[in-house]
């Protein structure tokens, strides 16, 4: 990690997007960048892979259809097959159909919360959690970027910032 | 300008042929008197030998049920082609029905993604005459007692049944025919009026046409859905004459729709393979096919619903009808759920295979099939009961009425550029990114 950060503020997400793009085309890293709103296409001009969340999501669906499956048939079939209104009970398949709405619930339950717990923990949000903005104006209408620089060439990286539009451009100690 | 290729006039004019002569042999093969199912049953045996001993002797005791059992089978194989070629007659119609539904739901929306789509939807929908007119034949000719598809037309019948009877103010065929008018001429006359102001916007823009599609588009979709129920009980529902289902008009309709864009995107990916429909792009397949797959899901939610309820309660008159098709279609009848359901949903959930043309291609095959056998499973237990089988006559008339079908679309296609010019949310529609 380097020991000074460049801090840019935008006022515009067009110019903020210009400026990540003219950052990217140098081969300059862009550590982090702050936004009050999800602006489209950053992630993908930020050169971010592809989140993976959904396939997380796919697995604990999966999960949750099995957890269901043998919670239904360890109870109603092989516990204790009970005749509960003629409904047959001497098989899973047989009875299938009155499981059904709650394998498919148990499918979406587990799918849902366990793909939002793998996203707090992915992105390390927790409750009493330290927030991590470095100006409190990006919360409201200013864009952050966080550039790492050194001594060679923090010049060079602070004049592609202000040639592209960067309102103020601040060189901190990184923590 | 697109042009029919004479690869595509081709294949369709063989297929229509080959289906046509399948479909007259079909005709012919089939039995034309009780006798001659007599005679086939007589032989039948004898050929078994010792086998169907018990069985004949039960016969032989009750002469008078052997006439009833030979009756019965002398129907069942007397429909055999009727219900072959009624199968895709409606299904096919209701698919290119179905795609002006989805037309006018993008008009009525306002939809900004799908107007480069537009022209092949229009092209599609101008099956919707010879459609109707072939199903409404068929409806002619069932009336005229040239067949037995619908049991609640016999007078004989409705003498000794008691259910159907009470049934008759609305179930007689007078105002069944006058409603199935209604329903095709009110579907070709909207799809008529708003896809001649469609052209008419190439000329020019202008809002008041714009509007008038909307407005046309908003009534015709409030007419349809009053109509597609009502077209679900009368065509599909009521050869289970005894049988009812309050939501059996959606589960018609799902079938429908899915159907509808699965053969929007087949048409759109074949004109786009052929260099057609440039402007096109893969984010379009991608909300096609996510349609599909949505529809598809559906489709299932209806099917299992309807299901879950007749069989959880298994009160003895709404039953039968899954129990003559559990009996019977156990396995076209459970096929159609890995075809419509299982099969789409593992295909389509993955969202760059959307985007893949040959994944949508082949997930858009098996949900046409799927939906074939679907309308299947709806119509032959109660028009052919056990004697079914999918043979000459069931595919020789597919091919019939898909020849006619590929022939239309691709012909009406032909006949306007294959994008608008002058829609309000063509640029927005162009430049569609997801």
């Amino acid at each position: 990690m380097a020991s000074k950060v460049l801090h840019a503020i935008f006022t515009d997400d067009d110019i903020l997007m210009q400026a990540v793009k003219a950052l990217r085309e140098k081969k300059y890293t862009i550590n982090e960048v702050f936004c009050p709103f999800p602006v489209h296409g950053l992630d993908k001009a930020m050169g971010m892979p592809h989140t993976r969340l959904a396939i997380t999501s796919f697995l604990y669906g999966l999960v949750g259809l099995a957890v269901a499956t043998w919670m239904m048939n360890f109870i109603m079939i092989e516990d204790w097959p009970q005749n509960i209104g003629g409904k047959p009970s001497f098989s899973y398949l047989e009875n299938m159909p009155a499981f059904v709405p709650i394998m498919f619930e148990m499918t979406v339950f587990f799918a849902a919360h366990l793909m939002v717990i793998t996203f707090y923990m992915r992105s390390k949000l927790w409750p009493f959690k330290k927030a991590e903005n470095p100006d409190v104006r990006t919360t409201d209408d200013k864009f952050l970027m966080e550039i790492s620089v050194n001594e060679a060439n923090v010049q060079a990286i602070a004049e592609v910032l202000h040639e592209n539009g960067a309102a103020e451009i601040k060189l901190i100690d990184n923590k | 300008m697109y042009t029919m290729s004479s690869k595509i006039k081709l294949f369709s004019l063989i297929l229509i042929i080959v289906g046509a002569i399948g479909l007259v042999y079909g005709f012919i093969d089939a039995p034309s008197s009780v006798e001659e199912v007599k005679e086939m049953l007589h032989n039948d045996h004898a050929s078994h030998g010792g086998e169907s001993v018990a069985m004949e002797s039960g016969h032989a005791s009750e002469e008078a049920h052997g006439d009833e059992h030979a009756e019965h089978l002398y129907h069942q194989l007397h429909n055999k082609p009727w219900a072959a070629i009624y199968v895709p007659a409606l299904f096919i119609f209701l698919i290119s029905l179905g795609v002006f539904v989805f037309y006018a739901l993008q008009n009525a929306a306002q939809a900004g993604w799908s107007p480069v789509l537009f022209r092949v939807m229009e092209g599609i929908a101008s099956y919707l005459v010879p459609g109707g007119i072939i199903v409404y034949l068929l409806l002619i000719l069932s009336s005229l007692h040239l067949n037995h598809l619908f049991v609640w037309m016999d007078p004989e019948v409705v003498a000794h049944d008691e259910i159907i009877q009470n049934k008759t103010a609305y179930l007689n065929t007078p105002f069944f025919l006058i409603r199935a008018a209604i329903y095709i001429v009110g579907w070709i006359l909207f799809s008529k009026f708003i896809i001649k102001n469609s052209r008419k916007m190439d000329d020019g823009f202008d809002l008041k046409l714009h509007k008038r599609n909307f407005k046309l588009s908003a009534m015709f979709l409030v007419f349809f859905i009053v109509t597609e129920s009502m077209m679900s009980w009368d065509w599909i529902m009521s050869i289970d004459t005894h049988w009812f289902s309050t939501l059996f008009g959606w589960f018609v309709l799902a079938s429908i729709l899915v159907s509808a864009v699965t053969t929007i995107a087949l048409v759109t990916i074949y004109l786009k393979g052929k260099g057609y429909l440039e402007i096109v792009n893969n984010s379009h397949i991608h909300d096609l096919a996510k349609f599909m797959m949505g529809f598809s899901i559906f489709w299932a939610y209806l099917w299992f619903s309807q299901f879950l309820l007749i069989w959880y309660s298994n009160i003895p008159e709404e039953v039968t009808y899954y129990a003559s098709r559990l009996e019977d279609y156990p396995l076209l009848f459970f096929g159609t759920v890995i075809l419509n359901w299982v099969l789409p949903m593992l295909i389509l959930i993955n969202s760059d295979f959307k985007r893949i043309n040959w994944i949508v291609v082949f997930a858009g095959i098996i949900i046409l099939l799927g939906h074939y056998l679907n309308f299947f499973v709806m119509i032959m237990p109660g028009t052919v009961g056990e004697s079914w089988f999918i043979g000459i006559p069931e595919i020789s008339s597919l091919m019939l009425i898909a020849g006619l079908f590929i022939y239309t679309v691709f012909n009406a296609l032909a006949k306007a550029p294959l994008t608008v010019k002058n829609n309000a949310f063509l640029e927005e529609s162009k430049h569609f990114h997801y």
